[in-house]
């Protein structure tokens, strides 16, 4: 093997999960490391999540997430900012794409077994679902993008109150998650292109796809704690 | 008793990579040398920190001096407390994590060797960042704990509180990516027998402490994050005229501020349970008990956060909830003070410096400790919180505790750090006068806040009974700081000429004695195999740590032996260190924002394109080579 090779991407791992290297639990190093980096991450979005709760209906002045507000001092009438239906939608896709990284990894563990059907090729592709993944990903993205940008014109941003600073805030640290497993998922296809993502690979593939499921775990608890609780 | 020096029986899978010079340094991935390299940043910083408070000190001798104006005391102490909790001891607890932690779980490195690396340049760099603004009067000068609102750009329009909030967030990514790199090591690394219940206690302790930091500094970060959104972006998460709580910030500090707390004093009780046990010449006594007080001692730090905030009126229930959460975290730290006390009954006691630090530590952490417990109960804190009690207070656990511990930590271990031993004699100056100058300093603060001097406050008048007492202190300063230099000198005069160590010149129970002072770069030729809690102890004369052939105890498990692998270590890398650079360089860029922000955001995203390049490079060179 050549010392330039991709084969220890991430961490100071060793090609085959730690192979040569006696370790305790016979588990990869980067196994743990993520969980615990995983941990770590609980508390920061707990911190941002219980902000926002603590906020929820002290701010003085509108707009509000879901109810119309009307500026005393100039008459202006703001409407319920949340849009449900849009960004249930991008939940929706979220949640395909943490589907669509089950089926990446599984691809990548079950990369030798024969392939006689279509369908055990579409399946088999770890490329399409790495792919799939990280569109679906981008999508949620730019739902994020569009709802951002709708929210400011009608009248919300950062700086207006406590709702616009603790929302934007909290909801533009999990989009900055996704935009990270982003680059993951295109890092790891790069692998792939360039040498062929290999069952001794499963580890590289499977510390993304526990971030990424993290970070849409993340979102159902935003979805539900922000969007659906009034 | 046995000791046995492993020789390397194999010659090593590649040349050793040169061990002297510069670049040597900037690209080691060694966690000894990165030890080494904490200890002395860390040494440093204390000398920083320790001269912060001369000069406060100075200024406080007399009432209503002027050795310095009101902004820059504001500065003095606010550096004070920065630097010796973020940049002296954390990093000098992190400096024995460092050296100590694969040694005793029987390692040849950390999980993650670079990562180490990495946290290490990261701390150092921003540990310049912060520090640099004092010497153009710019520094910060909100307190350590940067209270918003009074930290917002409302009240703190200058610069300072900038470098402040920039320059935590640059550290907490230093203390959470060595947090990750520790608990993978320490769970995942153990040599084959080293049972949860047979590691080293300050192994115990560590592991205990880096718990505590990856789940307390994400809290702080985020708390920091929306600082920095206010100063710098406008949003209003301390904005109380648009309705923000103002105890928002104080909840958030301290549920990381309390855990902080045990961060500094856990290494601490981990050095001394090593030191004490050795020269008692008996075993650590109620191991058990002693690791899991230290669990429950942290697990109980995060319930008891708002004892720091008895004072804001957050009603009856909730000061009665945590005054007694307070009260009962006493316990557990008091069964590690009696098992301490214990360990040394009917010993044969050696009294060497490091065990007089050991046993300093015993004692001046129990009086903080009591006057702790004094401000558990509300109606008394409220009549000590912010006055120089407290102060006394916590230094007694702070000095008394954590630095004495760590200094019983460097005495016991620099023989095994450096192959030398560190001079009893000037040791024993340091102690003794350290020890005294700290009573001097602390003790008579007690007085003088029951009497109701405040903190922070940069003059007071004559008359009020608080001269004497103030006067004893700066004059305990004076004499600490002629301590703490004979320690230095003890440390940079040892360091190349101090008497030479054998392999366990102590006379140790645990396997990191086994092997040469100072240790091979690869420490153990043949990963040790562990049968007891004190394996230098409790093995027959002549044994070896290590059998012949491989540990076939477990049939189906096979460990890849010495003779089969070689020794197979991590090369050097110099991307660690670029990537820590382009980190700060990005923090650096956000400073800009109010002046010029096209420049500010041209520097962030040039630093942001400067750590990313640099991490996929690291990422993609591999650690070893291969074989």
């Amino acid at each position: 093997m050549t010392a330039n090779s991709a084969t220890a991407a991430h961490g100071d791992g060793h090609a085959h999960g730690g192979g040569h290297h006696y370790t305790s639990l016979g588990l990869d190093n980067r196994k743990i490391a993520i969980w615990t980096f995983i941990g770590s991450e609980c508390m920061l979005f707990a911190s941002l999540i219980s902000t926002y709760l603590v906020y929820k209906g002290r701010s003085p002045a509108g707009p509000y997430p879901h109810e119309a507000w009307t500026n005393p001092a100039t008459g202006e009438v703001f409407k319920p900012i949340l849009n449900i239906p849009v960004t249930s939608a991008s939940t929706f896709v979220l949640l395909m794409s943490s589907l669509a990284m089950v089926l990446a990894l599984a691809a990548v563990q079950n990369k030798n077994l024969p392939k006689h059907t279509f369908g055990e090729r579409v399946l088999g592709s770890s490329k399409l679902w790495l792919w799939m993944t990280a569109l679906l990903g981008i999508t949620f993205l730019g739902f994020q993008a569009y709802e951002f940008t709708s929210f400011v014109h009608e009248g919300l941003s950062i700086r207006t109150n406590l709702f616009g600073s603790s929302f934007f805030t909290l909801t533009g640290f999990h989009g900055a998650h996704v935009t990270a497993g982003v680059l993951w998922l295109f890092t790891l296809l790069a692998i792939d292109y360039k040498r062929g993502l290999t069952p001794a690979d499963s580890l590289l593939v499977d510390i993304c796809a526990l971030y990424w499921h993290f970070v849409d775990v993340v979102w159902i608890a935003i979805f539900t704690l922000l969007y659906l609780i009034k | 008793m046995a000791t046995i020096a492993a020789a390397p029986p194999y010659t090593q899978a590649k040349a050793a990579p040169a061990d002297t010079g510069l670049w040597s340094w900037l690209t080691t991935v060694d966690h000894k040398r990165i030890g080494a390299l904490y200890l002395i940043t860390g040494l440093f910083f204390f000398v920083v920190g320790g001269l912060e408070a001369a000069v406060i000190r100075a200024q406080l001798a007399v009432p209503n001096a002027n050795v310095v104006s009101a902004e820059m005391y504001n500065q003095l102490f606010t550096m004070h407390g920065t630097t010796m909790i973020f940049l002296a001891v954390m990093p000098l607890s992190a400096a024995f994590f460092n050296f100590l932690i694969p040694l005793q779980i029987g390692a040849r490195d950390v999980a993650f060797p670079r990562l180490n690396a990495f946290s290490y340049w990261i701390y150092l760099l921003g540990g310049i960042y912060i520090t640099v603004p004092i010497f153009f009067s710019v520094a910060p000068d909100g307190g350590w704990f940067g209270y918003a609102p009074l930290s917002t750009k409302a009240y703190s329009p200058q610069i300072n509180m900038d470098f402040w909030v920039l320059g935590l967030q640059i550290l907490g990514i230093s203390s959470l990516a060595a947090g990750f790199n520790f608990i993978t090591t320490i769970i995942n690394m153990r040599a084959p027998g080293m049972s949860l219940m047979r590691m080293p206690i300050f192994t115990w302790m560590s592991f205990v402490v880096q718990f505590l930091v990856v789940l307390a500094f994400p809290v702080i970060t985020i708390a920091l994050v929306f600082l920095q959104f206010d100063r710098f972006f406008g949003t209003n998460f301390y904005t109380v005229a648009k309705g923000a709580d103002p105890l928002l910030w104080q909840h958030l500090f301290w549920v990381f501020g309390h855990p902080e707390v045990y961060i500094l004093i856990l290494p601490a009780f981990g050095l001394v349970s090593e030191v004490l046990p050795t020269f008692s010449r008996k075993p650590l006594f109620g191991y058990p008990v002693m690791v899991y007080s230290g669990i429950l001692i942290g697990f109980l730090g995060f319930g008891v956060w708002a004892h720091h905030m008895f004072s804001v009126g957050m009603g009856p229930i909730a000061d009665s909830v945590f005054s007694l959460a307070t009260m009962l975290i006493a316990i557990p730290t008091g069964v590690k003070i009696f098992n301490w006390m214990a360990t040394m009954w009917g010993g044969q006691i050696r009294f060497t410096v490091a065990m007089k630090f050991a046993i300093a530590l015993v004692g001046m952490f129990t009086i903080g400790g009591i006057s702790g417990v004094m401000h558990s109960s509300p109606p008394a804190d409220l009549q000590q919180t912010d006055t120089y009690f407290i102060v006394a207070h916590f230094h007694y656990v702070l000095f008394g505790g954590s630095v004495f511990g760590l200094f019983a930590g460097m005495y016991y271990y620099f023989p095994k750090i450096t192959g030398r031993f560190l001079s009893e004699k000037l040791g024993n100056w340091h102690f003794w006068v350290s020890f005294i100058g700290m009573n001097l300093t602390f003790f008579p603060m007690h007085f003088s806040g029951l009497l109701g001097m405040p903190r922070r406050y940069y003059q007071y008048d004559a008359g009020q009974g608080i001269e004497l007492f103030n006067m004893a202190s700066s004059i305990g300063t004076l004499i600490l700081i002629i301590g703490t230099l004979f320690g230095l000198i003890n440390v940079f005069k040892s360091w190349k000429g101090g008497k030479l160590a054998s392999s366990n010149p102590w006379g140790a129970a645990t396997i990191e004695w086994s092997i040469p002072s100072p240790p091979p770069e690869y420490n153990f030729a043949e990963l040790p195999q562990i049968k007891s809690r004190y394996p230098l102890w409790n093995m027959k004369e002549g044994e070896p740590l290590v059998h012949e052939t491989t540990y076939e105890e477990e049939k189906d498990l096979h460990i890849p032996t010495t003779k089969e692998t070689g020794i197979v270590m991590p090369n050097p890398s110099i991307w660690p260190l670029i990537t820590a650079t382009g980190i700060v360089v990005m923090f650096c860029g956000l400073m800009f924002m109010e002046k010029n922000a096209t420049l500010a955001v041209a520097i962030m995203v040039g630093g942001t394109a400067w750590w990313v390049g640099s991490l996929y490079k690291w990422l993609f060179t591999p650690l070893e080579d291969h074989h």
